[in-house]
């Protein structure tokens, strides 16, 4: 057998080596920015150097010919420096005002969306899905590129109150995060269990430790070591799944798309926030997914014309109060809406303060 | 030799609309790339992605696959229905870790394109949530190739599985006025002092490192990792009141009112009738709010450090958790200071390594045994800027109150409070 060869333990590489110039220069130093247009920053430091950044939205899975296209207009029109947003949107930075446009045609003219900065929607953020994940009930690439469609005037002008982060998930895990608004699976029906590979594949003892509510044991099932579960406690969470395939989660029918609002990672104005349930029971649609468009889009409609410069959807809510929300977004209001887990009681309304 | 591509009339219908396709470029690999390893691959990727679409489940299954000498950082994925796929039944993501603050130059990136199409599929993203950069499909054998080539030139893989994962920093200090540390170093200095736990995973779940420059939090630190560092001061903000009056010039006195002023958090800001503003800094909780309204005019004070908050997480097991602050405010300028930042996350890693439950994040561990515990397990004395507020339950024995408060005075005095 041939040798093998032992891996470098380098970590994380030194960004140095990969910044512009000016960023350089002016580490640490940088003064003001401003925000020309959408898609465009102006950054100047206290050495008065300015430099300018052009955030392009992509398909994010990149081919490396869209991978080398970027990289050419990052040579042709720019200075051949770019830096990656978490959304993963691409920014190019330029020392030069000149280069703005060009660069913004050449973007443009290849197919990607000039935007995403500041009061605009945001690239949606998001998972892997059916393309790569070994759990997933949706699709991640697909639903993304469905609404992006639909919503990429909002992604190129700035003109929402705040900005507005979506977030996709394939399953409960939320790997896409939280969001101003989240579009995750909810699973609705307990696991169907092969039981002839159970004994096999999954190692029982961690599978029942898995399960948030006690809801799985050790079981016999004609004669093999298997695992039931008692589907009065059961959530529907799809924790047992990733330990244990065999317990099949995923339903092409009654997995559907939940819709939530209010997550916000700022410490702006106030502490961070998690999401809130507002809708479920969507359809998990293939290959447009229309149905969960439509309830992000009037989501957006009524925060757009109903909230105040800087409100976050989470401080917008806050102000006009739940069920005026769920009026505006024409969303039925559920038993499923009112909090079952740990510290629940913190999110009951105590006094006597009513919306009419 | 042409292959014999699948039809995929639902993924077609992802190829029409103004947002750039990923159907189209995964076709684009299937028909115009020179290598017919990758035109097989991705014709089959795609036959298994109809097929997903068609059936609305997934098809890949994990299993056990790292390269020499580490045991994770890649993601295995082989296919349920690889009989009819067969080129793509093997399509691993080798998760590497990027840069501190995601910075590339476009000549690394074609170096990093060129091995990938050497090896894989060709598709790659910048970058997953996890925060590596996600080369995505390739096979057991050439999982070993592509790493071999790239670690030669610079990069490493990031974690998978129970371990400590790839960290996450914002552009920060490199371009943001907002900074208030140097969040690359910090991010590193994490990261790189774990190598041993990012490739050999061994810890009870994983442990996720963020960085984030200001309390604006780009990098969803308090909400998404186990230790979280955000930049802030304590001294008073800076005002430049020249600035403030052409804000004021510009937009009005009421827009200022309702936009900053009664926006503030703790009421720390008031517009005097000069149209200068007036802050009270004792009361100023660093939101970040008025800075984001008035950046010229606006910034953070000079005496520069981190807030560092411990145990965030999402739902598995117990439900959501964000981030506890564990160190109110730490000055990271000398490489002391940095030091003893890492010999805190060491300190915690190792305690969670010993306490922790299988399968039981950080945060989860807290929750369970007491932050009070857990501060006295790691050594760091409680201070109220821990909490929101203190204990409402009377719940609690009490008989080493004297102690405690002796503790306490001790600590104010040695502060020189």
């Amino acid at each position: 057998m041939a040798e093998m060869r032992e891996p470098i333990e380098s970590g994380c590489p030194d960004p140095w080596q990969y910044m512009h110039p000016v960023m350089r220069k002016n580490f640490g130093q940088w003064k003001y920015h401003e925000h020309p247009r959408p898609g465009v920053l102006l950054h100047v430091a206290f050495s008065g150097d300015k430099i300018w950044t052009i955030k392009a939205g992509t398909q994010r899975i990149l081919d490396v010919f869209s991978l080398r296209k970027l990289c050419d207009i990052g040579d042709q029109f720019a200075d051949g420096y770019v830096h990656f947003t978490i959304r993963s949107n691409i920014e190019y930075l330029v020392s030069d005002e000149s280069k703005v446009q060009p660069l913004i045609d050449a973007l443009e003219g290849a197919g990607f969306i000039v935007g995403g900065t500041q009061n605009s929607v945001a690239m949606i953020s998001h998972t892997q899905g059916w393309l790569h994940c070994d759990i997933p009930g949706t699709d991640a690439s697909g639903v993304v590129k469905s609404m992006m469609d639909e919503l990429i005037d909002e992604f190129r002008n700035a003109n929402m109150p705040n900005r507005v982060h979506i977030t996709t998930s394939c399953c409960q895990i939320n790997c896409g995060g939280q969001g101003d608004i989240a579009i995750n699976i909810q699973h609705t029906k307990p696991p169907r269990i092969n039981h002839d590979l159970v004994a096999n594949i999954c190692e029982r003892p961690s599978v029942v430790a898995r399960c948030p509510v006690a809801a799985i044991r050790p079981a016999m099932v004609n004669g093999k070591p298997s695992l039931e579960v008692d589907e009065r406690k059961c959530i529907c969470c799809g924790a047992c799944y990733p330990p244990c395939p065999p317990m099949q989660i995923n339903d092409a029918e009654h997995s559907k798309l939940a819709i939530w609002v209010g997550g916000n990672h700022s410490n702006a104005r106030g502490k961070p926030t998690f999401q809130k349930l507002v809708a479920a029971g969507i359809p998990n649609n293939p290959p447009r997914w229309p149905e969960a468009t439509a309830i992000v889009k009037k989501i957006l409609k009524a925060y757009k014309e109903g909230a105040k410069d800087w409100e976050r959807i989470n401080e917008w809510i806050e102000r006009i109060g739940w069920p005026r929300f769920f009026e505006e977004v024409e969303l039925p209001f559920t038993k499923y809406h009112i909090d079952t887990w740990r510290g629940a009681r913190a999110s009951f309304n105590s006094s006597s303060y009513i919306r009419f | 030799m042409a292959i014999d591509k699948h039809t995929t009339p639902m993924l077609d219908q992802l190829e029409t609309g103004p947002w750039p396709s990923f159907i189209s470029g995964i076709k684009r690999l299937r028909d115009q790339h020179p290598d017919p390893r990758i035109n097989e691959m991705t014709n089959d990727l795609l036959g298994q992605l109809e097929h997903s679409y068609e059936t609305r489940k997934g098809y890949w299954k994990g299993g056990t696959v790292s390269v020499f000498g580490y045991g994770g950082g890649i993601i295995p994925r082989f296919s349920e229905v690889g009989k009819v796929f067969p080129k793509s039944k093997e399509f691993h993501t080798i998760r590497v870790q990027p840069p501190a603050g995601n910075h590339y130059t476009t000549g690394m990136l074609r170096q990093l394109a060129d091995s990938w199409e050497k090896y894989g599929s060709g598709l790659v993203t910048f970058h997953g949530q996890t925060g590596n950069i996600m080369f995505i499909g390739t096979d057991t054998q050439n999982t070993q190739n592509f790493f071999d080539d790239i670690n030669e030139y610079g990069w490493d893989l990031g974690g998978a599985g129970p371990c400590v994962r790839t960290a996450m920093s914002c552009v920060g200090a490199a371009r943001c006025e907002m900074s208030c540390t140097n969040e690359l170093k910090a991010h590193r200095m994490l990261v790189n002092n774990f190598v041993d736990d990012v490739h050999r995973p061994a810890l009870p779940y994983k442990f996720k490192f963020k960085v984030s420059g200001c309390p604006n939090d780009c990098q969803n630190a308090i909400e998404r990792s186990d230790f979280a560092v955000l930049g802030t001061w304590r001294d008073d903000m800076k005002v430049d009141q020249a600035e403030v009056k052409n804000y004021i010039a510009d937009k009005g006195r009421q827009y200022y009112i309702d936009n900053v002023i009664t926006r503030c958090p703790t009421q720390a800001l008031a517009l005097n009738d000069d149209n200068t503003l007036a802050v009270n800094n004792r009361d100023c909780v660093r939101c970040m709010h008025c800075l984001n309204v008035m950046p010229k005019a606006l910034h953070p004070g000079d005496d520069k450090g981190v807030t560092i908050l411990i145990g965030g997480k999402r739902t598995l097991k117990i439900g959501d958790l964000m981030g506890t602050v564990v160190v109110p405010f730490k000055k990271l300028e000398t490489e002391e200071d940095y030091e003893s930042m890492v010999e805190l996350a060491t300190t915690i890693i190792d305690f969670w390594a010993e306490n922790g439950l299988e399968h039981e994040r950080c945060g989860e561990m807290i929750e369970r045994i007491g932050l009070a515990n857990f501060l006295d397990g790691i050594g760091i004395d409680p201070d109220p800027n821990m909490l929101s507020h203190p204990r409402q339950s009377s719940y609690i024995r009490m008989d080493g109150w004297d102690e405690a408060a002796e503790e306490w005075f001790a600590r104010q005095a040695e502060a020189g409070k």
